[in-house]
């Protein structure tokens, strides 16, 4: 066990439980302003203050925290439920015309600057979270179905496919019972990385206001209101900022731990 | 005085002991055979020599060239000593080359590194140098325009250089085919006495060995057991190792009468041709054919064998009979059915053959359990068979191979290479097939087990009817395995014949050549008196 699949995997699960607990408890309502109370420094009452309505900056966070992480999973769902089939297919039918089709298509996604199409199809579709988690989710298509692709090819020449060729199993079958199952840990290690750039996603998305709407609270509208208060309560822009920076470090940290755990290659130098 | 002496030399790699109290001497224009099965210590032994162990490794004991002490010698020393003073020749040609270099430039490379000289005259010695072992090809090509045999001799080239006193070579022609393994060899020996070097050649392939070497160490589980000149181990053999190597090699298995029967396969004049990438934009794409109409039967419990060189259809030819590539003309019967119909492979036909894989490392799908990995064939029988039949079924056929029924339960990393290819026959043996095609099934395993498993072989068809098509580069393999064999080059049979027959009296050239090519053990004669 690395020391960096540990440290990330515990601000992963850190974040996640902040999410989990806001479920049931949050310090304040974060729907109730008292303007009275605003731009307080963190004490005792408010333990990381309060910002210019007068909420509290933990509750804020731990609510933040919930609409950053259903976004990134869902789009990562997406990513995922579309893109593994769809290179799986590819992989069983190579060389075909349809498998052309699909890696072009694929292509064509890539070649466009993703977080900029992701603004045009919120501002089009109106700025909301589900767009928002649609507009991600499009853009993990490609990187899904191409590594599968790639990885899966290999295994197509494999020995132990031929046979189940040879016994007479349909592309679809070996493709769920031999080739997926030899796929999945490199898909879960990329999952966790395309995680933590759709938590970036929606902090962009929201930063700019086309993301989650208030009052649902998110990390990027959080730091976007915080930003002409810089100067006078730097709290309020650097707690939200640490959120997104201890989560995007967690996760990749645990992706490169799962990476070098799941690689028999590194596996075998180590022992 | 010798030129290497290794004195007492033990090698462990964290808790694990690996070579123990190895000695070994190489006198200049002598050439020392080290043998032995896989993990015998043997590969390791060689790289302690050049000093290339790897992380973590403890040793003991003196590795001497002339006289130095490999074990006690700086990295920096060692560097100037590995390519100059020690050369070394790798197994696999392509990966010991760098592929975007030029061949005359990997050869320079070594030149420069070690002696203040011009580019020009190094590119003038490697030039000649590439000539000396036998490359008359431009410099300038690369790697990858070259075939094995000329790649490895580039790799030679690149080891003798400068003319090192001591050449190793770690399997230097295990890669190669029978017809390049002898003109290789050849090379190595001439060399040898032209330059007066010594020549430490590790393989597991005791034919080989018998031919080329003057002394042989046999090592077992990092032990020498046995070290004699070749002469006097081969008639006056101690050790029963050595001994039951040498039967292993030679193993020559019963296989029961075989009675004329109809045919079960009919292969007619079967032709596959690929398209290859064009060469030009605009112009045609070239092609390559890979079967050039190949014709021939294999009757109810016949077992014929199939020898080739690499590139002569033999991989095709498999497939297409398993039907998983169409062809393109001719047609592919078994018992009557066609194998491909309508562009997809034909089930009533498949339910009657079955495959066995050479590697057996990479046959089986390491994420399931062994019982799910042998009752996968069952899938093309009819959809009738329930868990009950099954896990019978799955038991019949790991008793069959000399496993037992509890060994279902395991994942297939628990089993040794020789294992493996026996899980890979119970699987070949579970829906009951009346043909099986053994594509080099035995060629990835050592000697003793590659008896067992032919044993295993001999034994099932001695049991039931069983006709099988044994696809090998292994001659003396082909020859006791099969009752007819047939000779492929370049998509074609060149002959066919009975086995015994085609070897002792073969008419075409092409067999001719490959006969005589393929070394030979000698009788060998065993010591009465055991150590």
């Amino acid at each position: 066990m690395s020391r960096g699949l540990v440290i990330g995997a515990f601000l992963t699960l850190f974040f996640v439980a902040l999410a989990c607990v806001s479920f049931l408890w949050v310090p304040y309502d974060i729907e109730t302003l008292q303007i009275s109370n605003k731009l307080k420094t963190p004490n005792l009452n408010h333990w990381l203050g309060t910002d210019h309505f007068g909420r509290d900056v933990l509750s804020m966070v731990m609510m933040g925290a919930r609409t950053s992480i259903a976004v990134a999973l869902l789009a990562v769902g997406i990513g995922m439920a579309i893109g593994v089939p769809l290179g799986l297919f590819s992989a069983a039918r190579r060389g075909s015309f349809l498998d052309e089709i699909i890696m072009r298509g694929n292509d064509l996604i890539f070649a466009f600057p993703s977080l900029v199409i992701a603004i045009l199809i919120t501002a089009v579709f109106g700025a909301s979270a589900v767009n928002a988690i649609v507009a991600i989710g499009i853009f993990n298509i490609p990187v899904f179905a191409r590594l599968t692709r790639a990885v899966a090819l290999p295994l197509w020449e494999r020995d132990f496919v031929l046979s189940a060729r040879v016994c007479g199993k349909s592309e679809t079958r070996i493709s769920v019972e031999h080739i997926f199952p030899n796929i999945m840990n490199l898909m879960i290690v990329q999952g966790t990385i395309q995680f933590s750039l759709g938590i970036l996603a929606e902090a962009s998305l929201s930063y700019i206001g086309l993301g989650a709407q208030p009052p649902t609270a998110s990390w990027g509208r959080m730091l976007a209101d915080a930003q002409t208060l810089v100067s006078i309560a730097p709290h309020v822009a650097l707690v939200p900022g640490l959120a997104i920076l201890l989560m995007v470090l967690g996760l990749n940290l645990m992706g490169d731990g799962l990476r070098d755990r799941f690689d028999p290659r590194i596996k075998k130098n180590r022992t | 005085m010798s030129l290497l002496s290794i004195e007492h030399l033990s090698l462990s790699i964290g808790d694990t002991k690996i070579l123990h109290d190895v000695s070994i001497d190489v006198c200049p224009g002598e050439i020392v055979a080290i043998t032995g099965e896989s993990g015998s210590g043997k590969s390791l032994t060689a790289l302690a020599v050049m000093a290339l162990l790897p992380r973590g490794s403890v040793t003991d004991g003196h590795i001497f060239l002339e006289n130095t002490d490999i074990l006690r010698t700086s990295e920096r020393d060692l560097c100037r000593m590995r390519g100059c003073s020690m050369g070394m020749v790798f197994q696999e040609p392509m990966t010991a080359l760098n592929p975007v270099q030029t061949i005359g430039d990997q050869v320079a490379e070594t030149i420069i590194i070690h002696e203040k000289t011009s580019k020009l005259d190094a590119n003038i010695r490697a030039t000649a140098m590439l000539r000396r072992v036998g490359l008359n090809v431009n410099p300038s090509r690369y790697p990858h325009e070259l075939s094995g045999g000329q790649r490895q001799r580039v790799v030679i080239a690149m080891a003798i250089a400068l003319r090192p006193k001591l050449l190793i070579a770690d399997e230097p022609t295990t890669a190669l085919d029978v017809t390049t393994q002898a003109t290789i060899l050849e090379l190595l020996k001439d060399l040898v006495t032209e330059f007066d070097m010594g020549l430490l050649i590790i393989t597991h392939d005791l034919a080989v060995v018998a031919e080329i070497a003057n002394k042989i160490a046999v090592m077992q589980e990092g032990h020498i057991v046995e070290a004699a000149a070749t002469y006097d181990l081969l008639h006056n053999m101690r050790h029963p190792y050595t001994k039951s190597l040498f039967n292993a090699a030679t193993h020559k298995v019963i296989l029961p009468e075989y009675i004329p029967a109809p045919p079960l396969l009919s292969v007619e004049s079967v032709t596959r041709t690929y398209n290859l990438p064009r060469v030009t934009v605009f112009g045609s794409r070239p092609t390559f054919q890979a079967l050039a109409g190949v014709s021939f039967h294999i009757s109810h419990g016949e077992r014929v064998g199939l020898v080739g060189e690499s590139g002569c259809g033999k991989s095709t030819l498999t497939r297409a009979i398993l039907g998983l590539e169409e062809v393109q003309e001719g047609q592919i019967l078994l018992d009557g059915q066609p194998v491909f119909t309508k562009k997809s492979l034909n089930l009533p036909a498949r339910r009657k053959m079955q495959v066995v894989f050479q590697d057996p490392y990479s046959s089986f799908n390491p994420r399931h359990r062994v019982d799910r990995l042998i009752a996968e064939p069952l899938h093309v029988l009819n959809n009738s068979i329930v868990g009950k039949y099954i896990e019978k079924a799955v038991s019949k056929s790991l008793e069959d191979v000399g496993l037992t029924p509890e060994d279902g339960t395991k994942y297939i990393h628990e089993f040794s290479g020789g294992q493996r290819q026996r899980i890979a026959i119970a699987r070949a043996l579970i829906i009951e097939p009346e043909l099986i095609i053994f594509d080099e099934a035995v060629s990835a395993l050592d000697v003793s087990i590659r008896a067992q498993v032919l044993d295993l072989i001999a034994g099932l068809c001695r049991k039931r009817q069983l006709a099988y098509l044994f696809i090998s580069h292994d001659l003396s393999v082909v020859r006791t395995i099969t009752d007819r064999v047939m000779v492929m080059q370049s998509g074609k049979i060149v002959e066919q014949g009975d086995t015994e027959q085609v070897f002792s009296n073969p008419q075409h050239a092409y067999t001719q050549k490959l006969i005589a090519a393929a070394p030979k053990l000698p009788e060998v004669t065993y010591n009465v008196e055991v150590i």
